[in-house]
């Protein structure tokens, strides 16, 4: 079977810092990492390949740089790479972004996608489910294992407050919550692999069949008209007392506003 | 068809299990509030089987109009059924707004409707706004895992569509007297939209009490030193009539469950009184609480940043503060009641 796995290089925004004096983001220096619920859907597909026997095909969209998550996947242990890339590409929002990686993931044989359930830069959970739609397959979003059965999948999709066991027939796209299992480390023998055996191919606006109304900025109905830094509520009083002291200055507040 | 044809605010309604989720009354006031400044009406749309019964609610917090759609698939939520209902309703109405809750449902419906319908989709909104000039939709979010905001606008396709996060917009006081017949409307083809099957449906364990419902929290971090010591924080918790939540350290490290976890990556909460106890105040926890009425932190690290949105701060140990703070918490209360 033909599994793609959908990834995203992003920005480790565990690792943000704000000036202290503008509260602006500091944006030099922060790592870029593979984001971490795709990682997650990197394992699952991983897992399937060792259970089942799979061809794991990686994709991604972004700048050249992305090569580098790209590489760190081969030395996980999948097969093939794509980069999607291209000027054209650039500036989309989720509807351009999974139109554009429809028309890529159409060009592959497919019985399978797995994405991330969402980024850590963006966090909108929304490319997978609409990659789905545009390639009018089923999905199932938050999964937290999959299991294959003959030509259907099991998932266990994650509620708040319950989970569903489902099979799908494949084709069909999961999205995965990084719950699922620790990634397995790169070999040494993978990592030699990924940069001397083994290629990144790179898909091109001249390569997919795709309107220029659909990709890009162009292809955005929505559009960021502005970022700004949070505002923190203002800060309060803080003591340093003994803890007799501590607690009695906390229920003299309480009393005031009334809770205690 | 322009822009200018679409007209009202459709709220999805979710429910699970037959009973509306808090998230879609919420959504009916802050649509409530959007439709002021626009001069329309607010309609909720519920989706489900047997739904008759959940129609009084949406009308008492203050939906205008109610548009329901009832079929057996529609039962228990599956992603296409509801796409292809939502899509229909869509399609014959032509609202300019549509709101969902920020949910498992929501964040899974909402992304492939906008897909479908080929419009906008900015997700797990905190504030949205009436543009003064356009009348556009102004819809801001946390980005960059919370650590900057921006404010998103779609306004050359309609309808504009956000998801909310829970707990975050305010109901509107419940409307004893308000009475809205609802409207059925009946979409084709549904059976054919069934393409997955449910084997089984395993609900957590019960009798927990919802962080988000939650009047009083008191939260614990990686500043607790060990998971026994969640335990005290629970007893407070319990004076106060509330309960424990924690940050994402206490829940990597596996000293509590995730579905206690506030923050970015948890839940956005909004209790009375909330105490942090032993948490540092990542940027991402602050996202999950700073609406709280009031803030208490009690950390050993006086330039801990939870300080900094902290109304009443404590410098030393919640080990020590905690418990002693119990006792009192625990006297007066017996002598308010």
């Amino acid at each position: 079977m033909n599994i793609i796995v959908c990834i995203k290089q992003v920005p480790n925004t565990n690792e943000v810092k704000l000036d202290p004096v503008t509260g602006t983001l500091i944006r030099e220096g922060i790592p870029s990492i593979m984001n971490p619920d795709d990682k997650a859907g990197l394992e699952a597909a991983l897992r399937i390949k060792d259970k089942n026997g799979a061809h794991v095909t990686v994709i991604t969209m972004g700048p050249p740089q992305a090569d580098l998550v790209l590489r760190e996947s081969l030395a996980m242990g999948a097969d093939e790479s794509i980069l999607v890339t291209d000027r054209a590409f650039g500036g989309a929002d989720t509807w351009a972004t999974s139109s554009t990686l429809a028309s890529a993931i159409k060009k592959l044989p497919c019985d399978l996608i797995i994405t991330g359930r969402q980024a850590i830069d963006g966090d909108t959970a929304q490319v997978g489910p609409q990659i789905a739609e545009h390639l009018k397959m089923v999905n199932i979003s938050y999964a937290e294992d999959i299991q294959v059965e003959g030509d259907s999948v099991i998932v266990k999709r994650q509620y708040e407050d319950r989970y569903h066991m489902i099979k799908a027939k494949m084709p069909c796209l999961i999205t995965t919550l990084a719950e699922l299992g620790e990634p397995r480390y790169m070999t040494p023998g993978g990592i030699f692999d990924a940069y001397r055996e083994k290629e990144v191919k790179q898909f091109v606006r001249a390569d997919l069949d795709v309107d220029d109304g659909n990709i890009g900025l162009k292809g955005s109905p929505t559009r960021v008209a502005k970022s700004f830094a949070k505002q923190l509520k203002g800060k309060g009083t803080v003591v340093n007392l003994d803890t007799a002291e501590s607690v009695d200055f906390l229920v003299e507040k309480l009393k005031e506003k009334f809770v205690l | 068809m322009s822009i200018q044809d679409y007209k009202g605010i459709f709220v999805f309604v979710q429910q699970v299990d037959n009973k509306v989720s808090s998230v879609s009354y919420e959504l009916i006031g802050e649509g409530k509030r959007l439709a002021k400044e626009l001069g329309c009406d607010v309609s909720a749309v519920l989706l489900g089987h047997k739904v008759d019964a959940m129609c009084g609610g949406l009308a008492k917090y203050g939906a205008d109009h109610i548009i329901t759609v009832d079929d057996p698939t529609l039962e228990v939520y599956t992603t296409d059924p509801y796409v292809e209902a939502l899509y229909q309703v869509i399609q014959a109405k032509k609202p300019e707004i549509v709101l969902y809750g920020a949910t498992a449902i929501g964040r899974d419906l909402a992304p492939r409707v906008s897909a479908r319908v080929h419009t906008g989709l900015t997700a797990d909104c905190t504030k949205l706004e009436i543009d003064a000039e356009t009348k556009d939709l102004r819809m801001t979010r946390p980005a960059f895992g919370g650590n900057i905001m921006a404010t998103i606008l779609c306004s050359n396709h309609r309808p504009q569509m956000a998801t909310v996060r829970p707990g975050v917009m305010q109901k509107l006081d419940v409307n004893e007297g308000a009475n809205v017949a609802p409207e059925k409307f009946t979409v084709t083809g549904l059976a054919d939209q069934v393409k997955v099957e449910i084997l089984e449906i395993v609900k957590k364990t019960a009798g927990k009490m919802n962080i988000q419902d939650a009047k009083v929290l008191v939260s614990g971090g990686r500043g607790m030193g060990d998971p026994a010591n969640f335990k005290i924080l629970e007893e407070l918790a319990t004076a106060f009539g509330g309960t424990f939540s924690s940050s994402r350290a206490a829940v990597d490290a596996g000293w509590t469950e995730k579905d206690r976890q506030v923050g970015q990556t948890g839940q956005t909460v909004r209790p009375n009184l909330y105490i942090a106890c032993g948490i540092s105040g990542a940027i991402q926890h602050l996202a999950g609480m700073e609406e709280s009425d009031i803030i208490i932190a009690i950390n050993k690290d006086p330039g801990a940043p939870i300080f900094e949105v902290a109304d009443y701060g404590v410098v030393g140990d919640a080990l020590k503060i905690v418990p002693a703070l119990t006792v009192e918490v625990k006297r007066l209360m017996a002598e308010k009641n």
